[in-house]
């Protein structure tokens, strides 16, 4: 057995039991309408839950994209007064976060592919479920002739089934929205307590605190070095009273 | 016939065209137990392209039963295994 054919078993299935729910056939039309519209429903909170998921994932690229830069221009600081190990140091979370953010970007394009495929969906039952309203009144107020019943299975089988293949569009975009809101809280998490709090909390703190304290003493230096200047002074500070002794 | 690609739609195509597309399906069953990914993957595409070329898109105002069923086109081995075993892509 082929995986067409268990594919196509395993939605007819499916039908079987969507089918089976009522027996006046104008119930079970008014029934299929019902729950096209609740799946109608559903399909558009899908498409708002993949768009916050993504917002969501773009927001923390947007974050560490900003560590990158402050990495960046911390690296620059460090070499320019001669610190090498502390330029090494923000060069190396700087590519920890560049690797988070490339893996945030494939995650990002993931689900603006789920998004576009359940906007596509929702655009081809939304315009089923609205001929299969039209068809429905029809098909009801003709129930008195024989033939009714045969275009009742038919529209009934016709739009279940693209009822089973939105809904499939739609488990399948939640699925995967959850797998990366998962991880996305793991990125959250990192970014709050863990590894990435190198990148943005406190050892990043100890590096800016580090490259304050030798800005500090750098400056006080070259402070005290114009200072001596402007006095005429030797270069050693114990010159001056030595000098004003003699 | 009436093809249904899964997350896609409906295509009406040529009957003559069944016995391509079986070819495909025996293809992809023996890569899926063979665990061949990239096989899979290139197969399945072939079957859906196949479908898509030689189909005509059905209308959404018209309601129709399809004959055959193929599975979405970012079907993963993994999903494609478990229909095997019995417990499809549909949950419940």
């Amino acid at each position: 057995m082929g995986l067409i054919s268990r594919m196509t078993t395993f939605v007819k299935v499916k039908l079987t039991h969507l089918l089976d729910r009522a027996e006046d056939p104008r119930e079970t039309l008014d029934y299929a309408y019902e729950r096209q519209l609740q799946l109608l429903q559903q399909v558009r909170r899908g498409i708002v839950d993949v768009t916050t998921s993504k917002r969501r994932l773009e927001l923390q690229r947007a974050k560490l994209q900003e560590s990158l830069d402050r990495l960046t221009e911390q690296a620059r600081q460090a070499l320019s007064l001669g610190r090498e190990d502390l330029a090494r140091l923000a060069l190396e979370r700087k590519a920890i976060a560049q690797q988070q953010i490339d893996d945030l970007d494939t995650q990002i394009r993931t689900l603006e592919q789920e998004q576009a495929k359940l906007e596509q969906a929702e655009m081809r039952l939304r315009a089923k479920v609205e001929a299969f309203r039209t068809r429905k009144e029809v098909i009801k107020a003709q129930y008195s002739a024989a033939e009714a019943q045969v275009r009742i299975n038919e529209a009934v089988t016709g739009i279940s089934e693209e009822m089973a293949d939105v809904g499939l569009a739609l488990e399948r975009a939640e699925e995967k929205t959850h797998q990366l809101q998962a991880r996305a809280s793991a990125i959250d998490e990192l970014l709050a307590s863990g590894v990435l709090e190198d990148l943005t909390g406190t050892r990043q703190d100890s590096i800016e605190r580090e490259l304050a304290r030798v800005s500090v003493s750098e400056s006080v230096e070259t402070e005290l070095a114009a200072l001596r200047r402007q006095l005429g002074q030797g270069d050693t500070p114990k010159q001056l009273p030595e000098g004003g002794s003699s | 016939m009436i093809v249904r690609i899964l997350t896609e739609g409906q295509y009406r195509v040529d009957s003559g065209l069944y016995d391509d597309l079986n070819a495909l399906d025996n293809a992809i069953v023996e890569a899926v137990a063979a665990g061949d990914e990239e096989r899979f993957r290139a197969l399945l595409d072939e079957l859906l392209e196949t479908v898509r070329r030689h189909g005509i898109p059905v209308s959404p105002d018209e309601f129709v039963e399809s004959d055959i069923i193929l599975p979405p086109p970012d079907t993963t081995l993994e999903e494609a295994q478990h229909l095997f075993a019995g417990d499809g892509l549909l949950p419940g």
